[in-house]
């Protein structure tokens, strides 16, 4: 049975940690024994004794490091990698496409490391994206961060002592961390744009109640599922539209990324300066070389005019108890791809693309970059089938005039046959007949959805007048006819009768609330 | 007046409160005033027929009368008193069959009253003779197909027999040589009334009743008993023609009228042809090996579900049959309302073919006395999914297929569905990842915002309802 280490992290203002009691049950549940170093939860609120009570034992750093699973949501710093006992697996997030020297570091030791944030975006593998769960949280957070900082409110409002309009927020960038922007800017009262070069994701924006403004130059639908470089054509027009909302709006939360590169740079300092005093830009991108021109990663600039760009990196962390339970639910899920026979025995499957994605170093074996991964977490552009199907429908939709005047004539000429040949006592049964089922078609064509097995149970209790033809026949000196009629009566009564009440008792069953 | 007008006119105004009395069912509020008026017209009906008889019939006969309706009447009423909603399909296809048993004894009667006497016969005019042998015949076809037809439901919908579909090689052949039979024999008996002809068609309609059933499976049940409803309706009518009666032509064509529309609409909500659904065999169609790769479904244990609902604001619950298999709708009605007096909006969404009995759900629901201001049908309720924070979906599972509206090569593709998928989370009550009735892999539960919630229904409910 190996061990898991939950360690306490290591860098300055990390206030989150790898497990939380609640994920620690879990991973005690799939056989691990887990060992959480003295203090790791503290600055997320969680002590070392509620760890204890969820089964985990607490213990030192040399303890925790000496473990064969080791946990953290930070890279490795050189003298961490040196604490890892020889064939271990660490489990974190190393950005190995932007630390070549890190991973080589790692691959210099004999050991395992699964990076938590280098699973490939296919939905199968959505509940161990740390980078979704994190960014999720830091785009909610972003919000947070500009209302605090933006001297108005965000809803607007008719007060007795004036009108206050609402705050207009630019969201550039509809990934996860857009999108939780989106809502969170709604939810308090804001207007809410955005802008993203994938159009696909238009209608994800009106989801969460923002407006989609559409740049209008082709952009190709992306395969990765991540937004990509953009053309020239496209760069031109958006900079336009982002003059025009700079001007406009109060607050811009950029969230524009580019995995493996320099974040595209879309805020310039003439927007900056178009925009009006005390206006709010956050730039969730400034770890990456920032989205907006001037922001410094982890600090406040506030420009000449007064516009205050925010570039804190350590959003998630903002909300550390929140984000350590995310983290360590993708932890969580991981653990559980990774102990299929949940006995405590962490087995790598080469042959899962999630597995091999995530893995950077094999027992001291360089296995990064992995085979690219040929699954599109974008809607395939093939699943159209409505699309196809249309000719077919407004062919039918035509045709069906035709076909229902077609119909009727044909209805209309059997009944005049059937009729024309037909005893004078016939004719009369049958225009009885024929206007009652024109008078039930529209009847019944009302009745209410919820009222069909009521009108079920009176059809069948009205449909027990059928006793009216046994009533005649009954008694008129014949035995057989008799007795058959006798038969006929009580089977109908029973319908009568029993219809009627049981569609009373259904009847009074409907109440409104 | 005369007492041969007196019962013409009663039958008149019983025929015209039949007619209000279904109208009345279209609303909640005119719908208990609908049976008042259905048993008015009834009354009056039963009150002047029994007047009429009762002037030639000798005093055994008036015995027999009065026994045989106190009998019915007390089996009925305690049929009625006794039923579990959830019995209900099984007491309405009961109900279905006894209309044709009776249709088709009032058929012998007819053969026993003016064929059976050949020439001495005096009811019926020399012209009309032939149409009285041939309105025999239909009235007897019809009635008998019903009446094993509805023997055969009840025996599915009860389940004393397998709901799965009978097959026989060549079932359209039967069913069409049945049909071809009983032309043959209409034509030979309007030719030569006799006993055996009689007799003949009787057992080819009882034979095509029950094969027509029996090759149709257990979830198109909506679709038979509808289908049963109208076919009792025309057999009435039959039994009108045969007697001459308005009344019974009247009440027969409106209940016929009224099944069949009941049968259209479920046909409509499952998109398939009345034809299909009566040739039979819907869930013998073999999807394609399910080797699709549909990735993870996720998993949520109560206290994490209870949570999501005590932190949402808008809940839809979409109940299915197996809500009904499990006897889940009490606790269901607690937790909605529960919800509610948190203040938290729940609506139910019903698929039209949810359940055995067109409506069913309805019932069951207020039954456990859910208000039905918030019980709605799916037209009405699948703009808001989007709108809505978290939906449970209780026993259903075709009818809340996203196949049937991406897959052009589902056996389910091109039904209406609810698009519960649409909400931000929804949550699925299931004993197991086995596939639905249609035995089609739903894709639902692979979704992204799809979290599984495994176990019996009622248990599962319950349990939410402790912890909230």
């Amino acid at each position: 049975m190996h061990r898991i280490g939950i360690v306490a992290e290591s860098s300055p203002g990390e206030t989150r940690v790898a497990a939380t009691p609640n994920t620690v049950q879990k991973l005690i549940r799939l056989g691990y024994d887990v060992v959480v170093e003295q203090g790791a939860g503290a600055g997320s609120s969680h002590t070392d004794g509620a760890y204890l009570v969820a089964g985990a034992q607490v213990g030192d750093q040399a303890e925790v490091w000496s473990c064969e699973i080791v946990v953290k949501i930070n890279p490795p710093t050189p003298e961490e990698i040196d604490r890892l006992a020889d064939g271990a697996t660490l489990i974190g997030m190393i950005s190995p496409g932007l630390n070549p020297e890190l991973v080589d570091r790692l691959a210099a030791r004999p050991i395992t490391v699964l990076a938590m944030d280098a699973v490939p975006r296919i939905s199968r593998a959505q509940s161990l994206d740390v980078l979704s769960s994190m960014a999720n949280i830091a785009g909610y957070r972003a919000v947070i961060e500009a209302a605090h900082a933006f001297g108005r409110q965000f809803a607007g409002q008719v007060t007795a002592a004036g009108k206050i309009p609402p705050a207009k927020v630019l969201v550039v960038g509809a990934g996860v961390a857009g999108l939780a922007a989106i809502g969170a800017a709604r939810s308090l009262g804001a207007i809410v744009r955005a802008t993203d070069p994938r159009p696909e994701v238009a209608e994800e924006v009106a989801s969460m109640g923002g407006e989609y403004l559409a740049v209008d130059v082709t952009q190709e639908v992306s395969a990765t599922g991540y937004a990509r470089e953009t053309s020239a054509a496209y760069d031109t027009r958006a900079a336009e539209i982002y003059a025009e909302q700079a001007a406009d709006v109060d607050i811009i939360i950029t969230t524009a990324l580019i995995p493996g590169r320099q974040a595209p740079r879309l805020i310039t300092a003439d927007h900056l300066h178009s925009m009006r005093q005390g206006s709010v830009v956050v730039d969730m991108a400034a770890a990456q070389g920032g989205n907006v021109e001037g922001s410094k990663p982890g600090e406040v600039v506030v420009t000449d005019n007064a516009v205050m760009i925010i570039g804190y990196t350590d959003l998630p962390a903002r909300l550390p108890s929140q984000a350590s339970q995310l983290f360590g639910t993708n932890v969580v899920n991981l653990m559980e791809l990774l102990t299929p026979a949940r006995d405590g025995e962490l087995v790598i499957d080469f042959d899962d693309v999630v597995q091999r994605s995530m893995t950077v170093v094999r027992n001291g074996e360089l296995t990064w970059p992995p085979p690219p991964v040929a699954v599109s977490a974008a809607p395939a552009p093939t699943a159209q089938p409505p699309v196809a199907e249309a000719p077919g429908t407004a062919e039918k939709s035509l045709a069906s005039p035709l076909r229902r005047y077609r119909l009727v004539a044909a209805a209309a000429v059997v009944l005049f046959l059937l009729t024309a040949f037909a005893p004078t006592q016939l004719i009369t049964n049958f225009t009885v007949f024929v206007l009652a089922i024109v008078i039930g078609y529209y009847v019944i064509g009302n009745v209410h959805h919820a009222l069909h097995t009521p009108l079920m149970s009176v059809t069948n209790a009205i449909s027990g007048i059928i006793v009216v033809g046994a009533l005649l026949q009954i008694g008129h000196h014949d035995t057989t006819i008799t007795i058959l009629s006798f038969v006929a009566i009580l089977l109908a009564s029973i319908n009568i009768f029993g219809g009627f009440a049981v569609t009373r008792r259904m009847l009074s069953m409907f109440t409104r609330s | 007046m005369t007492a041969l007008s007196v019962t013409q006119s009663a039958e008149i105004v019983a025929a015209v409160l039949f007619i209000l009395s279904l109208a009345g069912l279209s609303r909640h509020e005119t719908s208990r005033s609908g049976v008042v008026f259905g048993i008015a017209g009834m009354a009056i009906a039963l009150a002047a027929t029994i007047g009429l008889a009762s002037r030639s019939i000798a005093a055994t006969g008036i015995g027999l009368l009065v026994i045989g309706m106190a009998t019915g009447a007390g089996i009925g009423l305690w049929r009625a008193r006794v039923v579990e909603m959830t019995g209900m399909p099984e007491l309405i296809a009961m109900l279905h069959s006894f209309v044709g048993l009776a249709a088709v004894l009032v058929g012998w009667d007819g053969y026993y009253s003016v064929e059976a006497k050949g020439t001495r016969q005096t009811e019926i005019a020399p012209d009309l003779v032939h149409i009285h042998h041939a309105e025999v015949f239909i009235g007897v076809f019809i009635g008998a197909v019903t009446f094993t037809g509805s023997i055969v439901a009840f025996g599915k919908l009860s389940e004393q027999m397998k709901s799965r579909p009978l097959t026989l090689p060549g079932k359209n052949v039967l069913n069409l040589g049945a049909l071809v039979a009983f032309f043959t024999l209409t034509i030979a008996f309007v030719a030569s009334p006799n006993l055996g002809l009689l007799v003949a068609v009787t057992i080819v309609a009882l034979l095509l009743g029950w094969h027509l059933v029996i090759s149709i499976g257990g979830g198109d049940m909506p679709v038979v008993v509808s289908m049963l409803n109208s076919y009792s309706g025309w057999a009435a009518a039959a039994s009108g023609f045969l007697l001459n009666n308005n009344l019974l032509i009247v009440t027969g064509a409106l209940v016929g009228s009224s099944g069949a529309y009941l049968s259209y609409i479920m046909c409509t909500a499952m998109n398939r042809s009345f034809i299909s659904v009566i040739a039979g065999g819907f869930g013998i169609e073999v999807a394609p090996p399910g080797d699709e790769d549909y990735g993870d479904y996720t998993e949520i244990n109560v206290f994490d579900a209870a949570e999501l609902l005590r932190t949402s604001r808008s809940v839809i619950i979409t109940p299915g049959y197996g809500m009904a298999v499990a006897q889940a709708q009490y606790p269901v009605a607690e937790l909605a309302s529960k919800l509610r007096d948190r203040g938290i909006e729940v609506r139910f969404g019903i698929h039209p073919v949810a359940g055995r009995l067109p409506g069913h759900m309805n019932v069951l629901l207020a039954e456990a006395k859910v208000p039905y201001d918030i019980v709605l049908e799916m037209d009405e309720i699948n703009g808001d999914f989007p709108q809505t924070s978290v939906v449970l979906v209780i026993g259903a599972n075709d009818t809340v297929n996203p196949a049937a509206m991406d897959d052009p090569h589902s056996p389910i593709a091109g039904m209406p569905v609810l698009h519960v998928w649409e909400a931000e989370t929804v949550i699925v009550f299931k004993r197991s990842m086995n596939t639905g009735y249609a035995g089609v892999q739903n894709p639902l539960f692979f979704k992204d915002n799809t979290r599984m919630l495994f176990g019996d229904a009622r248990e599962r409910v319950d349990d939410i309802l402790r912890t909230l």
